[in-house]
């Protein structure tokens, strides 16, 4: 792991979102990174789970994604969705069963070579500060392998952040806060934590 | 019809729910919770087997929702790749000026203090982080969300939502013009009272700094008692939540002023020499 060097100010610490969260921050198409009618268009979905497999309802998640040839977007109206405009960006809430859904399509690689994911991050009543993961797509096995963060964790661990392809092309991504299939939670140089 | 009704979300419908056992615990119990795991993390401290800790511990009992929510393994250090070094924009498409005044969205005044909270958006090595979006959400001055599972019984404010948005200017700042928020009961435990607080959501330069906070207000009697707030262990860390009375920042005939600025992580991205970003 880098050292990084030591921050001039200490961060200000997290707190949970709540649980009445929901009349501010979802907002209407927060889940449409793209129209369905979008070539390559795509479903990610999955269900929250805690400690004792029982969905977390309460929960937000947000993705943020490079488009299908890898380029980062840094265009406003992420809130404001124009139907055309690809932010790379996305909100929602899950359902009452705990289920989340983005259309959205597959991220490309952002260098040649490197595993493509989405970067995802959880908020839930309960949990004293947000989660950050990814969401590895499955099928560049050489380039999963060569992965620095994959190659550093165990097959079980591995297993956690690779999403499933399903036969219709839509990607499944399960979110374990906890348990046996805990999913692999990320910290990065220099936040302070 | 009411704020209420029209605010109505079917998808959170079981976001209240909590675990029943849990909330037959006294407040003497919780107390006394928060007390050893506070004394045991100063011991550890002073005793040099720990450093101080600046963030809410995530595995928090005397937070009883925290128990079956929180990782058990440590968090995986993962140096950030090309995605993570950029966040989302955000710019006047997404946010009206008028919406950093959650005093003036309806058709008449909200009842209650009206406060201004301003303050900066830094990052750990104190930049400013300018054009990036804030996003606040609180309960009225009864105490009362406008959600549809917020049933305590006291009155929703026709004239507030309690909903802000803004785009942080070019030194960082922001500054929202609201009502203060009352303290309102929760079901963590017997006769459990929140303190009075602000939701905050940020954003930095990185999406490796994303969070969501809460301010809360200073001198609250309700401090001491609150699992959430508590679960920071260490006071200098619990206090950077705590925004700061300014007179200058009150004006005449109209608002009480707080100030509280706000440290996100460290930047990952390699800066360049002045500080701006390439793009």
């Amino acid at each position: 792991m880098a050292q990084a060097p030591d921050l001039k100010l200490v961060p200000t610490p997290g707190q949970t979102i709540g649980p009445f969260y929901g009349y501010a921050l979802p907002y209407a198409d927060g889940h449409k990174l793209v129209d369905r009618a979008h070539p390559g268009s795509i479903r990610l979905h999955g269900t929250v789970y805690d400690g004792k497999g029982a969905v977390v309802p309460d929960s937000m998640l947000e993705i943020w994604q490079a488009d299908e040839h890898g380029n980062i977007a840094q265009k406003d109206g992420s809130l404001v969705r124009d139907g055309f405009t690809f932010t790379g960006w996305g909100r929602v809430a899950v359902d009452n069963v705990g289920h989340y859904t983005f259309q959205t399509v597959n991220p490309g690689a952002t260098d040649e070579g490197k595993a493509p994911f989405i970067m995802l991050v959880v908020f839930a009543r309960g949990l004293l500060n947000r989660l950050f993961t990814r969401i590895y797509l499955p099928e560049d096995t050489a380039a999963l392998e060569n992965d620095p963060l994959l190659k550093s964790l165990s097959e079980e661990q591995r297993k956690t952040l690779i999403a499933t392809r399903e036969e219709n092309g839509d990607l499944r991504f399960d979110i374990h806060l906890q348990g046996e299939n805990e999913t692999v939670f990320l910290a990065y140089p220099r936040n302070g934590e | 019809m009411s704020a209420q009704e029209t605010s109505t979300d079917k998808s959170f419908e079981n976001s209240h729910a909590l675990d029943p056992a849990a909330t037959a615990d006294s407040q003497q119990q919780i107390d006394q919770e928060i007390a050893d795991l506070h004394g045991g993390y100063r011991a550890a401290v002073e005793s040099g087997e720990s450093k101080e800790e600046t963030q809410p511990r995530i595995n928090f009992a005397p937070y009883r929702s925290s128990l079956l929510r929180h990782p058990t393994k440590n968090l995986h250090h993962a140096d950030p790749e090309t995605i993570e070094l950029w966040s989302p924009a955000f710019g006047e498409r997404d946010v009206h000026a008028l919406e950093s005044d959650l005093t003036i969205q309806h058709n008449g005044e909200p009842i209650g203090e009206r406060i201004v909270v301003q303050g900066r958006v830094l990052d750990g090595d104190g930049r400013p982080v300018a054009g990036q979006l804030i996003e606040i959400w609180q309960a009225n001055a009864a105490g009362r969300y406008i959600h549809k599972r917020d049933q305590h019984p006291a009155p929703i404010d026709p004239n507030f939502t309690g909903v802000g948005r803004a785009i942080t200017g070019p030194n960082g700042e922001y500054k929202f013009t609201t009502i203060k928020p009352a303290p309102y009961p929760w079901k963590n435990h017997h006769n459990a009272w929140r303190p009075a607080h602000i939701h905050f959501s940020l954003f930095g330069t990185d999406f490796t700094q994303r969070m969501i906070t809460q301010m809360y207000f200073p001198g609250d009697p309700l401090f001491s008692l609150d699992p959430i707030y508590q679960s920071i262990t260490d006071q200098k860390a619990r206090d950077r939540l705590v925004a700061t009375y300014d007179h200058s920042v009150t004006s005449h005939e109209w608002n009480t002023g707080y100030n509280w600025d706000i440290v996100l992580t460290g930047s990952n991205r390699t800066w360049m020499e002045d500080g701006e970003d390439e793009h």
